[in-house]
């Protein structure tokens, strides 16, 4: 699939006008590939993630089933579809009209500049989607040796710690460990006594699992002799890839769903950027000449139907490319500095203009830098807060129902950040891996306030468990007292810090 | 075959499985029962998504957008705002539909029901409409373009009107032909079920439930093994009637109970509409064994005996444990028909017992 696949000749016109009109407006994009495909074919690939091929796995299945379902009631329809590659895919949805084509298409550029140029995406795979389809290869071929349930349990044991990643560690090389790697190596070289023998009499004098006995105990030994990980490891997935006691197939299991993860964690870090910038783009592109009058109407409406939130949804493609326009308008009437922010008086801060004309160029200095976090930190003003209407809202219990809670600026700031760190999970970083000097997994909830689900915390448990192969150990909060929950392989058990 | 059509059949296979493993919970919480569309059931379905580390408390709220006063409510709508906002309270729980063939399939298979030998289907002949034949006239709606196209290419060559350099084929009026019909007759098994319910002062509503439970789990089954499946509902206290469904369950009368009344009814019923040469004919009897006295539990036994019995699959009589009943009606019966092979009986004390007595009912494969 090198070319775009299926379009028809008004449209590869129409394609090759968009990508003219984008480069002139100054996007810098991997090229796009479009493909057409009909409904059935577009909720397969995103039940896929996106990708042409996966591994065999049932919750593609259960997606699948999920979209089929919410489109055949007509509840949601799947607009766009790209994926960060060089170069980009993206896919038509045969039955649109042309002016959701020429939509599409033009948003879909926005997305391949924003991959191509934000920083956080800057180490991901830009092969990925060869490298997902090698993924497929590896596992179908442990799937023909080990069987399928028992690679599809591993799976989804891997699947269920799979966002205890560090989102950041790309960014930094890791700290090079002389200790760790001597351990490795120590760990590489321990192996039993061996008495010299012919080779027909090598299993009766070697027994085999006496010689692993004898390994393992020296295993032991060394990781009861140093404190590791020295620092609390944010990466668990790494450290249990180092340090679990996992067969060769399971650690690249393992590894793959890892790497699938770190692909697809900037596009969770970006979620409001990326959109933001996408609509931007397509609004700017699609009203810059490449909208026919007699689609007009067709085109407000879908565009709405986007930026709509009804009912006071905080939407992420509304919230992204208002911030944008804001900050171009800012910018471009120099609305910004200390002297801007010292101004008290309200005409002066109304009739401000400076004629800076720099709002292009900040937005994409702000596109290549930023993540939504501290985009909304940084560009997030009052004005804007006030002038999008946005507040914050609480469960009430007396009521039952969801209530505004309040307009004002700094709580809903607060509460956005509060929403966006860490991608909204909770943070869980491996603080002893020798825990108790037993060679157990003490993992630790950084606190924020907010419990974990137990029940799913449990049964995670149960899974790490299965991946260190050894007890593990989670601290956390349960009704403000510390606790240490823990699972041993058959049973749960749950005490106060001692 | 689409790509991911074994990750969905693998997807529906985990889903069969949960359901399987928990059927006695779903049986004996009668919650698929409200679920229930025309053709598949909604089942909740907890445990199947991938456990991870995540926040428990779902109603931290979060930051909406749009006009309103601080202290108002949202719509039920905006429940779900926000990236990662808090859901409804209480938790979202995936919901997988199952046709209700399926869930027959899986009681089927939980139970080891076997399937059923319908009574006299080759007798019962219906006619059914294919469309295998072709004709030269009909509506255009039907048109077999190909055929058309053949015989225009036929006509064109034996005339000599056809050139390879030039191969333009043109049907013309005489060269359509159209799809038709071809009426056989098919073997149709039709079955219908009488469901009786005592409904006198001593039933109360958690028997009513568990009828309700247990007749929702033999009409699943029993649908799926006929193509043709009827029911009809009768209650009675002293004095039986015809009801709906709705009023089946929900129904609440008081007074003396006469059993003989809905056997009385239910022959009359079968003798007026369902003949049994035609129809595979299904009694169930649920009451909480309290009988008016010897008197009419020997009218019953004689009813039973000469005119239902002889016309029926199976007569499953199935006893509700009531605060009130004195059960004996059971007793009587089991006197009565110690192993009758079309009379089955089991008591259901509680809930948890509605599974071993769907068993009993449907486990011999009358």
């Amino acid at each position: 699939m090198f070319h775009d696949r299926d379009l028809t000749p008004e449209l590869v016109e129409w394609k090759d006008t968009i990508r003219q009109v984008a480069v002139d407006s100054g996007l810098d994009f991997f090229e796009v590939l479009f493909e057409m495909v009909d409904y059935d074919e577009m909720n397969m690939i995103a039940a896929y993630g996106g990708f042409p091929v996966r591994y065999p796995h049932w919750r593609w299945g259960m997606q699948f089933e999920e979209l089929q379902k919410q489109y055949s009631y007509g509840m949601a329809k799947i607009y766009e579809l790209v994926i960060n590659n060089d170069p980009c895919y993206a896919y038509l949805m045969r039955c649109n009209p042309l002016v959701d084509q020429k939509l599409v298409m033009s948003h879909v550029y926005g997305h391949s500049d924003f991959f191509k140029n934000n920083a956080w995406f800057g180490k991901t795979d830009r092969k990925m989607v060869d490298t997902i389809s090698n993924h497929a290869v590896r596992i179908n071929r442990y799937i023909d040796e080990h069987g399928k349930d028992v690679v599809e349990q591993f799976i989804d044991v891997c699947l269920s710690v799979e966002n205890l990643i560090d989102i950041h560690s790309p960014y930094f090389s890791q700290k090079e460990n002389v200790t760790e790697e001597q351990r490795a190596k120590e760990r590489q070289e321990a192996q039993g006594t061996r008495i010299p023998t012919r080779s027909y009499m090598e299993d009766f004098i070697n027994p085999p699992d006496v010689i692993e006995q004898e390994k393992q105990e020296i295993l032991n030994k060394i990781e009861q002799t140093e404190r590791f990980p020295q620092d609390p490891q944010k990466d668990v997935l790494l450290f249990l890839l180092h340090h679990g006691r996992l067969q060769s197939w399971q650690r690249d299991v393992l590894s793959i769903v890892r790497d699938e993860a770190y692909y697809f964690a900037p596009q969770g870090m970006t979620k409001i950027m990326n959109e933001g910038w996408a609509s931007f783009w397509h609004s700017r592109i699609m009203t810059g000449g490449i909208l026919d009058a007699s689609e007009l109407i067709d085109y407000a409406d879908h565009h709405a139907g986007t930026m709509g939130g009804g009912s006071g949804k905080l939407n992420p493609y509304k919230l992204g490319i208002e911030l944008f326009r804001d900050i171009e308008r800012r910018w471009n009437t120099g609305q910004y500095g200390s002297e801007w922010e010292s101004c008290e008086d309200v005409h002066g801060r109304n009739d401000w203009d400076l004629g800076h004309n720099k709002g292009l160029e900040k937005i994409y200095s702000v596109r290549s830098t930023h993540n939504d976090i501290t985009f909304i930190d940084e560009f997030m003003t009052e004005d804007f807060a006030v002038r999008q209407n946005l507040y914050t809202y609480k469960f009430d219990r007396s009521q039952s129902q969801y209530v505004m809670e309040s307009r004002d600026f700094r709580d809903v700031k607060n509460r956005l950040l509060d929403q966006l760190a860490n991608s909204g999970r909770p943070q869980i970083e491996v603080t002893d891996g020798n825990y108790g000097n037993r060679g157990e997994l003490l993992l630790e909830h950084h606190w924020t306030g907010t419990p974990l689900k137990m029940d799913y915390a449990r049964r995670t448990l149960e899974n790490l468990e299965k991946l260190w192969g050894r007890p593990v150990h989670l601290k956390t909060q349960i009704e403000n007292k510390v606790k240490i929950l823990g699972y041993n392989g058959s049973r749960h058990e749950e005490r106060n810090e001692s | 075959m689409r790509k991911i059509d074994p990750d969905a059949n693998r997807f529906r296979k985990i889903v069969r499985g949960k359901i399987r493993e928990n059927l006695k919970q779903y049986v004996s919480q009668g919650e698929l029962i409200a679920r229930q569309g025309k053709k598949s059931v909604s089942v909740p379905l907890p445990q199947i998504d991938l456990p991870n580390f995540r926040f428990g408390q779902t109603d931290q709220g979060g930051v909406g957008q749009g006009e309103g006063d601080e202290g108002d409510p949202l719509g039920a709508e905006q429940a779900e705002p926000g990236p990662e906002a808090g859901d409804q309270p209480g938790e979202h729980v995936l919901e997988v539909d199952v046709n209700l063939e399926e869930l027959a399939e899986i009681l089927g298979e939980e139970l080891e029901l076997p399937n059923i030998e319908p009574r006299g289907s080759s007798s019962i002949l219906v006619e059914k409409d294919k469309y295998t034949g072709i004709t030269r006239n009909g509506p255009e709606s039907l048109r077999h373009f190909r055929r058309t196209f053949k015989q225009a290419l036929r006509r064109q060559i034996s005339s000599g009107s056809y050139s390879k350099e030039n191969p333009v084929v043109t049907p013309h009026r005489e060269d359509r032909r159209y799809r038709s019909w071809n009426t056989s007759k098919v073997p149709q098994s039709n079955a219908v079920i009488l469901y009786m319910m005592d409904v006198s002062g001593s039933m109360g509503n958690e028997q009513k439930e568990i009828v309700r439970i247990e007749s929702f789990w033999l009409d699943t089954w029993l649908r799926s093994q006929y193509e043709n499946l009827e029911t009809r509902y009768i209650i009675h206290d002293a004095k039986a009637k015809v009801v709906d469904a709705h009023t089946f369950f929900h129904i609440r009368e008081s007074g003396g109970t006469k059993i003989s009344s809905a056997y009385n009814l239910a022959r009359d019923l079968i003798q007026k509409e369902f003949s049994p040469e035609e129809w595979n004919i299904y009694l169930f009897h649920f009451s909480d064994g309290d009988n008016w006295g010897g008197d009419d539990t020997t009218h019953c036994l004689d009813l039973l005996n000469n005119e239902l019995l002889p016309a029926v699959n199976v007569f499953c009589y199935g006893q509700v444990k009531s605060a009130y009943g004195s059960g004996q009606f059971i007793k009587d019966l089991r006197q009565a028909y110690q192993e009758h092979e079309k009379v089955l009986l089991s008591e259901i004390n509680s809930r948890d017992e509605i599974l071993p007595s769907i068993k009993t009912f449907l486990g011999k494969g009358h």
